[in-house]
C-alpha cells in the first residue's frame, strides 16, 4: 500500500514516471531528468516534497527540549522565522535524521524531517520528551512545493498577494514566514535560490497549476538527487544513517559545542570521537574522464606513510552541470583535499581527485 | 508500450539490428531499453576494425541511473561507429531507432540474422521482464 501526495494527479497529468520512494509513489522524472536539472540551474523548477514530515514543537520547555534533542543549539535562533540545519543523534552518536528547525518564539518551533524516517523520528522525539513540557504535533494536512532556480522567486512573486509579497520581501536565506495561507521559506535542496512553500492540502493542486502556468518546470526525484549532490548536500540513508557519526558525514558544522554545559544527546560520544581523531570523513570526488562514480563503489587510499586505506562512495552520479561524474565518499581521515585516490570501477582502477564536498552553487562550478 | 519497428530484428538483451541488404547491419538499443536506462550520459563504442562475436560485450551505455553492457547481436567486423554520440549521447534517448544508432557490422554469416527475434518475439520477451 503506497502513499500518494496531494499532487499525485498533477504528476500523472504531466506524464510523470512514478516510482516507489520509501512507501510514497513519487515522480522520478517527467521525461528527461537532465532537462529538469538544467531548468533548476538556469531558470526555475519545482518539486513535490509533500511527503516530507512537518512536526510542530510547542510549549514552555520547547527550547530546552530542542537544545537536548539536536546537535546544533536552537538558542542561537533569536529572529522570528530563522531556520537551522542540524542532526538528531541516538545515544551512540549515530544520526537518526537530519532536519531543519524554524524558530518562531522560544515556545514555538517547526521541524521538517525526512519522510523515510518519519516513524522512528516521531517515536524518538516522543520518547525524549519525558520530563519536558512540550507538545509534539505532526502536521500531515499540508502539501509542500519546493520552487528552485535563479528565476524561482520572480515567478513565485507573480502569484502572491500584496500581503504575501510584503511578508517575503527582502527575506534572507534560511528563513520562513507564514504569509496568509502559505508558509514560505527561503530554504532548498539544490544550491539555488528559491522557496519551499507549505500549502494547505486543498490549495496545493491549484498552486502547482499556477506555478506551471508561470513557467516553472516540474522536476522529479532524479533531478532532485543530481542537484543536491552537486550542491554537496547529504541524503539521509546514503551519506549518513544511525551507524554514522556526524563527524564522518560532513556535519561537524551543524554541531554547537558551546556552551559546554549544554547536554545534547550524543555529546559525550562525539567529544570522545573528536579527541581520538579516528572518525573517517566525507569528501567530494571528481572524475573528469568518462564513466560515472556510483554509490557503493570502493575507494582505495594511501596515506603519507604509504599505508593503504579504504573508503566507500556514499553517493555518486553524473553531474549534468559539469558534464562529468562527481561523488561523495567516506574515506580515512588521513586523506587530504587535493589528493588523488583510486576508485574500483567496472573491473578497473580509476584515479579521481579529492575535493571539499561542494561542486556547484548558483549555477557555477565552485572548486 | 514502446515503439517496436517491424522491419528490425532484435536480441533479448535489447539490441536492435537493421539489415542493410548489402551484408552489413546497423545496431542500436531499443526504445524500451533507453526508457529503462533513463538519460544517457556516455556511450562507449567499439573501434572500427574490431572483430566482434555474438554475445560479446562490445559497448557500454552509461545513463544517469546505471552502466549497461551492450552485446554484439551478430558476429562480424565493425565498419562504422556513431561518432555523434560522443557529444550527444542523448540521441539514444530521443531517437533510439534512428540517429541514436551505435555501430555497423559487416556480417560473417548472414544466416545469423535468422536466429534473432522479430518485432513480435521481442515484444513478447519484454512482456515477460
Amino acid at each position: 500500500m503506497s502513499n500518494k501526495t496531494v499532487l499525485h494527479a498533477k504528476h500523472i497529468e504531466a506524464g510523470a514516471k512514478m516510482v516507489d520512494f520509501h512507501g510514497w509513489e513519487m515522480p522520478i522524472n517527467y521525461g528527461s531528468q537532465i532537462e529538469e536539472h538544467h531548468a533548476v540551474r538556469t531558470d526555475a523548477g519545482m518539486f513535490d516534497v509533500s511527503h516530507m514530515t512537518i512536526v510542530d514543537i510547542k510549549g514552555a520547555d520547547a527550547q530546552a527540549y530542542l537544545r537536548r534533542l539536536v546537535i546544533n543549539d536552537v538558542a542561537k535562533l533569536t529572529t522570528a522565522g530563522k531556520a537551522l540545519y542540524t542532526g538528531m543523534l541516538n545515544h551512540e552518536g549515530g544520526v537518526i535524521d537530519d532536519l531543519i528547525i524554524y524558530y518562531f518564539t522560544e515556545t514555538d518551533y517547526r521541524l521538517v524531517v525526512n519522510s523515510a524516517t518519519r516513524e522512528k523520528d516521531l517515536a524518538w522525539m516522543n520518547e525524549q520528551a519525558t520530563g519536558f513540557n512540550v507538545t509534539i504535533t505532526e502536521q500531515p494536512e499540508f502539501g509542500m512545493i519546493a520552487v528552485q532556480g535563479p528565476q524561482a522567486k520572480a515567478k513565485v512573486a507573480t502569484l502572491l498577494t500584496a500581503e504575501q509579497t510584503k511578508a517575503v520581501d527582502g527575506m534572507k536565506p534560511f528563513f520562513g514566514v507564514q504569509a496568509g495561507d502559505l508558509f514560505i521559506a527561503t530554504t532548498g535542496y539544490t544550491g539555488e535560490n528559491g522557496y519551499e512553500i507549505v500549502v494547505p492540502q486543498n490549495q496545493a493542486a491549484d498552486l502547482w497549476q499556477q506555478l506551471l502556468d508561470a513557467g516553472v518546470k516540474p522536476c522529479g526525484l532524479g533531478a532532485r538527487d543530481t542537484l543536491r549532490l552537486e550542491a554537496g548536500m547529504n541524503l539521509y540513508g546514503l551519506d549518513m544513517d544511525e551507524s554514522i557519526s556526524p563527524l564522518a558525514a560532513n556535519m561537524a558544522w551543524t554541531i554547537s559545542w558551546e556552551p559546554e554545559d549544554r547536554n545534547f544527546i550524543g555529546r559525550d560520544v562525539l567529544t570522545a570521537q573528536k579527541a581520538s581523531g579516528e572518525q573517517p570523513k566525507l569528501v567530494g570526488l571528481v572524475l573528469e574522464e568518462k564513466g560515472v562514480l556510483r554509490t557503493g563503489l570502493k575507494v582505495l587510499t594511501v596515506d603519507e606513510n604509504g599505508s593503504a586505506g579504504e573508503g566507500v562512495i556514499t553517493s555518486g552520479t553524473f553531474s549534468p552541470t559539469l558534464g562529468h561524474s562527481i561523488a561523495m565518499a567516506r574515506v580515512p581521515r588521513s586523506v587530504k583535499l587535493g589528493d588523488t585516490v583510486e576508485v574500483e570501477m567496472r573491473k578497473k582502477l580509476v584515479k579521481v581527485q579529492v575535493i571539499k564536498p561542494s561542486f556547484v552553487r548558483n549555477g557555477k562550478k565552485v572548486f | 508500450m514502446s515503439n517496436i519497428p517491424s522491419e528490425l530484428k532484435y536480441a533479448t538483451s535489447h539490441e536492435w539490428v537493421r539489415n542493410e541488404g548489402d551484408g552489413t547491419v546497423t545496431i542500436g538499443i531499443t526504445e524500451h531499453a533507453q526508457d529503462l536506462l533513463g538519460d544517457m550520459v556516455f556511450v562507449e563504442l567499439p573501434e572500427v576494425g574490431d572483430s566482434v562475436t555474438t554475445g560479446d560485450d562490445v559497448a557500454v551505455a552509461e545513463s544517469v541511473k546505471a552502466a549497461s553492457d551492450i552485446y554484439a547481436p551478430v558476429s562480424g567486423e565493425v565498419i562504422a561507429v556513431n561518432e555523434d554520440l560522443e557529444d550527444s549521447p542523448e540521441l539514444v534517448n530521443s531517437d533510439a531507432f534512428g540517429d541514436g544508432w551505435l555501430f555497423k557490422v559487416k556480417l560473417d554469416d548472414a544466416a545469423e540474422l535468422d536466429a534473432l527475434l522479430d518485432a513480435e518475439g521481442y515484444a513478447n520477451s519484454i512482456d515477460e521482464d
